[in-house]
């Protein structure tokens, strides 16, 4: 459990990564000889000038939520779960098989399965990797790698081979009843893809934060996260605790995927590359610094990129991989968060030695973190 | 005494973080020649002092004269170059690095072309070896050397860049009693060859046998130099917590209790196949504490993690209350009435970046009523968090705030708190006090005492064997895994439990000693 004013510290540093990452963009507009101010000014006005773009903004950032949240929960566990993207892939695939095996069930049944079966395989895809850490140690960075290129080529094998009609590369179009995408959306948002997964993935952001603050699974996620050796002398079971929270994450990251199956796609193709919502909801999840609403935002502000980025090739003669490299810079400076304290301190010397971390504690706990912090440690690690 | 002598003075020397006065207008003098004590509870102010003489914290109003000339300690380059050196608790070595490399790190001398001029070195490093009698071997590696020898490295590489002011930041804290008292013979000869030696601390009985004179800071001011040896143990302690504080422990007699914890046979092996403990047999009753002595290292740690479930048992057998509870999880060992306050209070006792609530609910979390079905009553754990912080003084700020916050008497008053708040039947207690106050020492040593009172069994195991003598009903000594004999703590000396944990024998007592 955070205190308060850590929070408004990790705002702060998010905030500041996106301003820089920005200005770099716009440093290397200006030395490609172009206009940043317009060319920014494009990418406002193609992400939130029409009901269209809104809606297109929404839809993606329906999917980067839930993937964010998966990377946020197995990372609480101290789990670093590389394989959104495969497990995202086989939610995708799990939910577009499931919806074209039952062409004629009823809605209410055919598209709550559909999206539950995204999520298991999700899940089960993940759970490869958890069982291997916690039995065998395997490193979880590893095989969720190797996993995301099964994923990618398997998924492949079967599409091509057993969804795709004849020599084509993609499935069929889902039934009407499995889409999540409906007309009334499409009026309302002038015919963008804005499909209702964005309801799905706001009640994860409530389930997943209801999870890891109120219940005792999300306490033991949390414990074996910050300190396992601790953990289990509380009694926690680490296998367990490491398993469970390799499992949420990929159903999260399964559930991401039957967004792009359900709604955005509506049927599955052979991909080329894994899904960018899997290394995108790593940059959203680090972005947001693990916090659910800041994943919110942080997936709106990785649709609003993307989509507005969009337009400024339409716009002007700016390539389109100049959002690409705001958005990496704006990663970078999240990775980088160091030089932003180190920045921050800096400018705050001569009333701050400190970050804000610790600023309106008490006097007797200033003692105790700051003058002492040194001789305390030296005292209790040995 | 001249003015000449006066190595290092410091006047009105303040440090400020933000609204919080960490040093106030601190004014002393340290003069060559001798052992000078720095004594102070934990928090007191005593490292962000050496900080500034060390040039690793900038003050922010006084002075600082070396040798008599104003100086401004910008760095801990310039305090070198002033001759200040500081030996920190923990040892800044590279384990992969001799002796004679690490000595050498960052003042290299070549023969030009990046040569080492390792010779130079050597003679020179051996040179001052002898002069102060710091014995090391200067082609060890770091990481095969005992820490006697580290800090004795730590030393000579301070003495080797020209100090003559040596600060010491609590350097026993890590060292076993032997090695102590070499240290302390190590501080008296640097005095004697003309360094001036700050030694910080909080142990009594060291700044008595060494610090010519002590300076006791309280709350960030000064609040007496005193003459060591002319001031009672008493007077130290009550300047240096503000209150009278008691030495004497009372423990009043209890009758036997029931038998609570039988160990039969106990075998332990680590994951590299080493036996840690062997034939290890020991019960202990209800009102009763057994101190078990030894040196770091000779099973301890090992027995504790086999008794609470944290590592298996290669063979014999753990009862607690009459129940087997041989290879048990560590939940059911907790659930069946046993406290653990860790040996490692950081890495087992608490999670530190967690809150004070989910710290003091670590054990409890899984039951009513702080859980049902799997989901947490926040408000049950608020409220006994409050009550158990206020009733063991955990000094803190916000039940909120991160544990890493607190300082360490008070995270261990925290664990104490909650291990002992569950009633256990048995308290398996290691290191309790270690790296703490005298105030604290007092506070948790009176906290044990009543939990013997109310018929708990303790097993105390302590490195410290002052704190086994005082609190103890019977003494064991464990030596290399095995358990050499035990006996009522009046029948055996200080240097009598001292020959047990050498591995060696009492002469008269061989019978008593293996009675039980």
């Amino acid at each position: 459990m955070r205190i308060k004013n850590i929070h408004l510290g990790n705002l702060w540093i998010s905030v500041t990564s996106v301003i820089l990452g920005l200005l770099v963009g716009a440093i290397i507009m200006l030395l490609s000889g172009f206009n940043p101010i317009e060319n920014y000014i494009s990418l406002f006005t193609g992400a939130v000038g029409s009901p269209n773009a809104i809606g297109e903004v929404l839809r993606e950032a329906t999917p980067l939520i839930l993937t964010g949240l998966g990377f946020a929960v197995a990372n609480s566990a101290g789990f670093f779960n590389i394989g959104l993207a495969g497990q995202a892939l086989a939610g995708w695939l799990a939910s577009v098989s499931f919806a074209l095996a039952f062409p004629h069930a009823p809605g209410f049944l055919l598209l709550p399965g559909a999206i539950l079966a995204g999520a298991i395989a999700g899940a089960l895809w993940s759970g490869i990797a958890g069982f291997l850490r916690a039995y065998f140690g395997a490193s979880e960075v590893i095989t969720t790698i190797m996993l995301n290129y099964v994923a990618l080529y398997a998924t492949n094998a079967i599409v091509k081979g057993m969804l795709a009609k004849g020599d084509g590369d993609y499935s069929p179009t889902i039934p009407v009843q499995a889409r999540l995408r409906t007309p009334f959306l499409e009026h309302l948002t002038q015919n963008s893809t804005f499909h209702w997964g964005i309801l799905i993935s706001l009640a994860a952001v409530i389930v997943v934060w209801w999870l890891m603050k109120k219940t005792t699974l999300g306490f033991e996620i949390r414990a074996v996260g910050m300190n396992e050796d601790a953990s289990r002398y509380a009694g926690m079971s680490t296998k367990r605790t490491i398993i469970s929270a390799m499992l949420i994450s990929g159903c999260l990251a399964g559930l991401g995927g039957a967004m792009e199956g359900l709604g955005n796609f509506q049927n599955i193709i052979v991909n080329t590359a894994l899904p960018s919502i899997g290394f995108d909801g790593m940059s959203v999840s680090l972005l947001a610094t693990g916090s659910p609403v800041g994943i919110v935002l942080a997936a709106i502000l990785f649709g609003l990129l993307k989509i507005g980025g969009l337009n400024i090739s339409i716009a002007s003669t700016t390539p389109p991989e100049i959002v690409d490299i705001v958005i990496a810079a704006v990663i970078f400076f999240v990775g980088a968060n160091y030089i932003i304290r180190y920045l921050g301190i800096k400018l705050h010397r001569p009333s701050k030695p400190q970050p804000p971390v610790a600023a309106n504690t008490a006097p007797q706990a200033a003692v105790d973190t700051r003058a002492e912090q040194a001789a305390e440690e030296g005292e209790d690690n040995q | 005494m001249s003015q000449s002598d006066i190595a290092i003075e410091v006047r009105g020397l303040t440090k400020r973080f933000g609204d919080f006065v960490a040093n106030d207008h601190i004014s002393m003098q340290i003069r060559s020649g001798e052992v000078h004590g720095l004594l102070g509870e934990n928090g007191a102010g005593k490292t962000t002092m050496m900080n500034m003489l060390s040039g690793i914290l900038q003050p922010t109003s006084g002075e600082i004269l070396v040798h008599g000339q104003p100086v401004h300690l910008a760095s801990a380059k310039d305090a070198t170059r002033l001759g200040i050196g500081m030996v920190h608790q923990h040892f800044m070595l590279v384990e992969n690095f001799t002796v004679l490399e690490n000595i050498m790190l960052g003042v290299e001398e070549t023969k030009g072309l990046g040569v080492l001029n390792r010779r130079a070195a050597r003679d020179k490093v051996m040179a001052l070896s002898k002069q102060y009698g710091l014995a090391v071997d200067p082609d060890a590696k770091v990481g095969d050397i005992s820490v006697g020898m580290q800090q004795r490295a730590e030393i000579l590489k301070v003495l080797y860049r020209n100090a003559d002011i040596l600060i010491f930041d609590e350097p026993t804290a890590v060292l076993t009693p032997q090695e102590i008292k070499e240290l302390l013979a190590i501080f008296q000869r640097l005095a004697q060859e003309g360094k001036a030696v700050i030694l910080i601390s909080h142990k009594l009985n060291e700044l008595q046998a060494v610090a010519k004179v002590t300076t006791i800071i309280r709350r960030g001011k000064v609040i007496d130099t005193v003459d060591t040896k002319a001031t009672s143990t008493e007077k130290l302690a009550e300047l240096m917590v503000g209150r009278h504080v008691t030495f004497q422990r009372d423990r009043v007699p209890m009758p036997a209790g029931p038998e609570i914890l039988k160990i039969s046979h106990l075998q332990v092996v680590d994951n590299q196949k080493v036996t840690r403990v062997h034939d290890f047999d020991l019960t202990i009753h209800g009102g009763e504490i057994v101190g078990l002595a030894g040196i770091d290292g000779n099973g301890q740690s090992e027995l504790v993690r086999a008794i609470t479930g944290l590592m298996p048992t290669a063979g014999g057998q753990v009862t607690i209350a009459g129940q087997d509870r041989t290879g048990a999880t560590p939940r059911q060992i907790t659930r069946s009435g046993v406290g653990h306050i860790p040996e490692d209070r950081q890495r087992y006792g608490l999670i530190l970046p967690m809150s004070l609530v989910d710290n003091m609910s670590l054990q409890v979390y899984t039951v009513a009523p702080y859980s049902h079905h799997g989901v947490l009553n926040q408000k049950a754990m608020v409220t006994t968090t409050e009550q158990l912080l206020d009733q063991y003084d955990v000094r803190h700020s916000s039940i909120m705030e991160p544990a890493g916050a607190l300082s360490g008497g008070n995270q261990q008053k925290l664990i104490i708190a909650r291990e002992l708040s569950r009633e256990p039947q048995l308290l398996i207690a290691v290191n309790p006090t270690r790296g703490l106050d005298v105030g604290a020492i007092e506070f948790i040593h009176s906290q044990l005492l009543a939990a013997r009172a109310a018929g708990h069994a303790i097993l105390l195991i302590s490195y410290e064997l002052d704190e086994i003598r005082q609190l103890s009903d019977r003494v064991a000594v464990i030596h290399q895994g095995t358990i050499v004999g035990q006996a009522k703590t009046s029948d055996l000396s200080e240097s009598e439990i001292g020959l047990l944990m050498a591995g060696e024998t009492v002469p008269g007592k061989e019978e008593m000693l293996h009675a039980d």
